[in-house]
């Protein structure tokens, strides 16, 4: 066994972490979320020179090689930051589909990601469909030589910037059968696409997608889609584990930092014991946590079974442990932890949006139930 | 990163467990384990004459020279099969102490016999007015002569019963500045004139624990280790040394693996729904696997570190205060199992030999009790975030 991380993975988060303290800072990224467009594409830009949108994707199509651990590096720095550019929809989420599926779209579009030129989101989930992947209503019709669909997706992520979106969508079956459901790749800006824009509680770009007969190309194969995209979710619950750990321990930096500065009763808030424990337990979860990602990490390229139960129990346990530490650091910094001026609320808000996106702990609990056997009545 | 064991270690399992199925064979397992005298040892010796008795020792005092993942994968493979602990005292306690603080006499004296059990060792350090404070300790030792005389009790001191020797913190200052000063570490024979053990039953009928009196107790001035008013300086060694297995990882999935075939069990609920089919209990399950999934993965994350020299320290506080938080758990939800079956109790016997239940209740409640030491003893769980709080986080 080992936990040793490469050369290369020390290079990528040196550069990356040294880069977002003297360009992401609270200020600086406050200025960002409040800007007009609510990203910068000035800082896409950069972190693309970084070679960040490179890291997963193979050399031919312009990418760095890395795999599931460098992503995790990255995703704990973008973490720590609060970064709101859109990585996750872009490289982690439909990268990953797009690598899978292969083929002329994958040369298409993969260069394009890997040189911050393309933004990317991936439209799974609809008004009705909660956290269910296999719920899809939006259906796909033939019509020419590609299809055309007709739906409603929500919530989906950096919507709004995204030159390219991957939509899921019936071509046969019942609204919750597994089998039936494709992915397509649709132009946002084409006919028959209304995205509703809006920016998520944390800052974080998004939007419905409203589809009436907007034209679309079928990827991967058809009516298989489920798998693909169960693939693609469970790599980004994985790359949460690492973005929520990420947080986790900015939280008790800043809180240690926080209480150590200020003075009630005539001490430090650090001097009283009960604040000392309740650090402590941010501490160890933010280290469990940290154990959860590696390990989930480490079987994100494993079979199905083995990888969705690997990513259902970090899904658990970041919610949970998430959740708990961003509480736990609001509630030390007293009154100043719940305005907009201090950094530590914008953590706690993105830390709760970690624990919803994709399925929030109960979710994922009733999940890991089923998969492993535990619980026979469920889905 | 590369998670999987490697070919040699998964070579390393194969000798263990070939070993476990020849020296702890399956009628041995699964059933209830019986902690008398004779049955420790007789575990303990069987290692001995493998001489895996004391895997993390350095190879030349009797230590295997085995890597920490090789050691984790030893105590998965015995907490496996069921097998019994070994002796802590001995092992992990003052067995580390004797060899790095311990004078050369000293050693070839008392190494080759704490390492076989020919001595077993229990722990003088709490007394009934020094707890989490340990170093308000108040028993003394005056020199007279080539002798310390030593006066004073000695509590919670478990399997003193059973015991040949004890190691001793005591105050040999009374004057010094710092309580922590002025403290020495002694070890003594429990034969000796003026020694008497007080046995204390816990909860759930155990005599597990004692009291131990000195009155006018002579111990010869060389069995005092390395210096004298020392003794702090070992005692926090003993504490803060590599203790393998300190979370009992193994034991936990173990104890969850039965607790699943129990809820699951047919025979026990007829026509009745299992406990598997009752969606509370087994969210409690299914919660305590991802929790101690990642008590287990941190383990490993330490032990990789310990491996590339980094060493443990205070990181093995969370490791104590998460594994004991899940022993308890466990303990619990095996009573909860257990139902109306949990109650009865003989405590007349001093423990539960059977009761009109199925077999696996019998132990149930007693356990369930017994397990609430884990969180007081090795220093309170919050003695533990007192050390997370001061060495990790710097308040």
């Amino acid at each position: 066994m080992n936990f040793d991380l490469t050369e290369e993975q020390d290079m990528i988060r040196e550069s990356l972490s040294r880069f977002l303290r003297d360009r992401y800072d609270f200020e600086a990224r406050g200025k960002i979320i409040k800007s007009e467009k609510g990203w910068s594409p000035e800082v896409w830009g950069q972190l693309a020179e970084l070679g960040l949108m490179a890291v997963p994707f193979a050399e031919v199509h312009g990418g760095l090689d890395g795999g599931p651990t460098d992503i995790m590096v990255v995703m704990e720095e973008l973490g720590r930051a609060l970064v709101v550019e859109p990585y996750l929809p872009t490289v982690v989420l439909a990268g990953s589909i797009l690598q899978a599926v292969g083929g002329a779209v994958a040369e298409e579009l993969i260069p394009q990601i890997a040189g911050g030129e393309l933004v990317m989101g991936l439209a799974y989930a609809e008004p009705r469909s909660r956290y269910d992947l296999f719920h899809v209503e939006t259906t796909a019709e033939k019509s020419g030589d590609g299809y055309t669909l007709t739906g409603h997706k929500s919530v989906v992520l950096a919507a709004p910037l995204a030159g390219r979106l991957i939509v899921s969508a019936r071509t046969s079956g019942g609204t919750r059968g597994r089998d039936g459901i494709s992915l397509f790749l649709i132009d946002p800006q084409a006919d028959g696409v209304t995205v509703k824009d809006y920016s998520t509680i944390d800052g974080f770009a998004a939007g419905d997608v409203i589809l009436d007969k907007a034209p679309a190309t079928l990827i991967g194969a058809e009516g298989e889609g489920l798998a693909l995209l169960e693939m693609a979710v469970d790599r980004g619950i994985i790359a949460c584990a690492a973005e929520m750990t990420g947080l986790a321990r900015r939280m008790t930096e800043l809180t240690v930092d926080y209480t150590r500065q200020r003075e009630q009763f005539g001490v430090p808030l650090s001097k009283q014991q009960v604040l000392q424990h309740a650090m402590a337990d941010m501490f160890m979860a933010g280290e469990e946590m940290k154990s959860m990602a590696v390990r989930a990490t480490a079987l994100a390229d494993a079979d199905p079974a083995e990888r969705a139960k690997a990513a259902a129990m970090a899904k658990v346990f970041i919610g949970k442990t998430g959740k708990f530490v961003g509480e736990t650091a609001v509630q030390l910094h007293g009154g100043m932890g719940i305005t907009e001026e201090m950094a530590i609320g914008h953590y706690f808000m993105h830390a709760t949006m970690l624990d919803t996106l994709f399925g929030n702990r109960d979710y994922h609990q009733r999940r890991y139930e089923a998969l492993t056997g535990l619980r026979k009545d469920a889905a | 990163m590369d998670l999987k064991f490697s070919d040699r270690e998964e070579a390393f399992r194969q000798e263990v467990k070939a070993f476990l199925d020849e020296a702890w064979p399956a009628e041995k397992r699964g059933g209830k384990t019986d902690f008398t005298r004779e049955n420790y040892l007789g575990w303990h010796r069987k290692l001995h004459a493998r001489g895996w008795i004391a895997p993390a020792w350095p190879e030349e005092y009797g230590g295997t020279g085995w890597t920490p993942t090789q050691r984790y994968i030893f105590d998965k493979e015995c907490a496996a099969a069921d097998a019994f602990p070994i002796l802590p005292f001995n092992i992990s306690m003052v067995g580390p102490v004797i060899y790095t603080f311990g004078s050369d006499e000293q050693k070839e004296r008392f190494l080759p016999p704490t390492l076989s059990g020919d001595i077993w060792w229990c722990q003088g350090y709490s007394e009934p007015g020094a707890g989490s404070d340990l170093a308000s300790l108040r028993t003394k030792a005056v020199r007279d002569g080539d002798d310390y005389i030593v006066n004073g009790s000695k509590t919670w001191t478990t399997l003193a019963q059973h015991a040949d020797w004890i190691f001793c913190l005591v105050r040999t200052d009374p004057n010094a500045e710092k309580k922590q000063q002025g403290i020495s570490f002694l070890l003594v024979d429990m034969k000796s004139p003026g020694i008497t053990v007080r046995p204390i039953i816990t909860l759930g009928g155990d005599h597990e624990v004692n009291e131990v009196f000195f009155e006018n107790v002579r111990v010869p001035a060389e069995n005092l280790i390395g210096q004298e008013n020392q003794g702090w300086t070992y005692a926090k060694f003993l504490l803060t040394h590599e203790r393998s297995n300190i979370a009992g990882v193994h034991q936990s999935w173990r104890a969850l693996d039965r607790l699943k075939k129990i809820a699951a069990d047919k025979d026990l609920y007829g026509d009745a729904p299992s406990l598997m089919e009752d969606g509370d209990f087994v969210r409690r399950i299914a919660e305590t696997e991802i929790d101690l999934t990642a008590l287990e993965f941190t383990e490993l994350r330490a032990l990789a570190r310990e491996e590339s020299g980094g060493g443990m320290g205070p990181e093995s506080s969370l490791l104590k205060i998460r594994g004991t938080e899940i022993q308890q758990r466990i303990s619990h939800m095996f009573l909860d199992a257990a139902g109306n079956y949990g109650l009865p109790f003989q405590r007349e016997l001093g423990h539960n030999e059977a009761t009109e239940g199925p077999d696996f209740a019998v132990e149930t409640a007693a356990r369930y009790f017994n397990m609430r030491k884990t969180t007081i003893y090795g220093g309170t769980n919050e003695i533990q975030r007192n050390i997370i709080a001061k060495m990790i986080l710097g308040l």
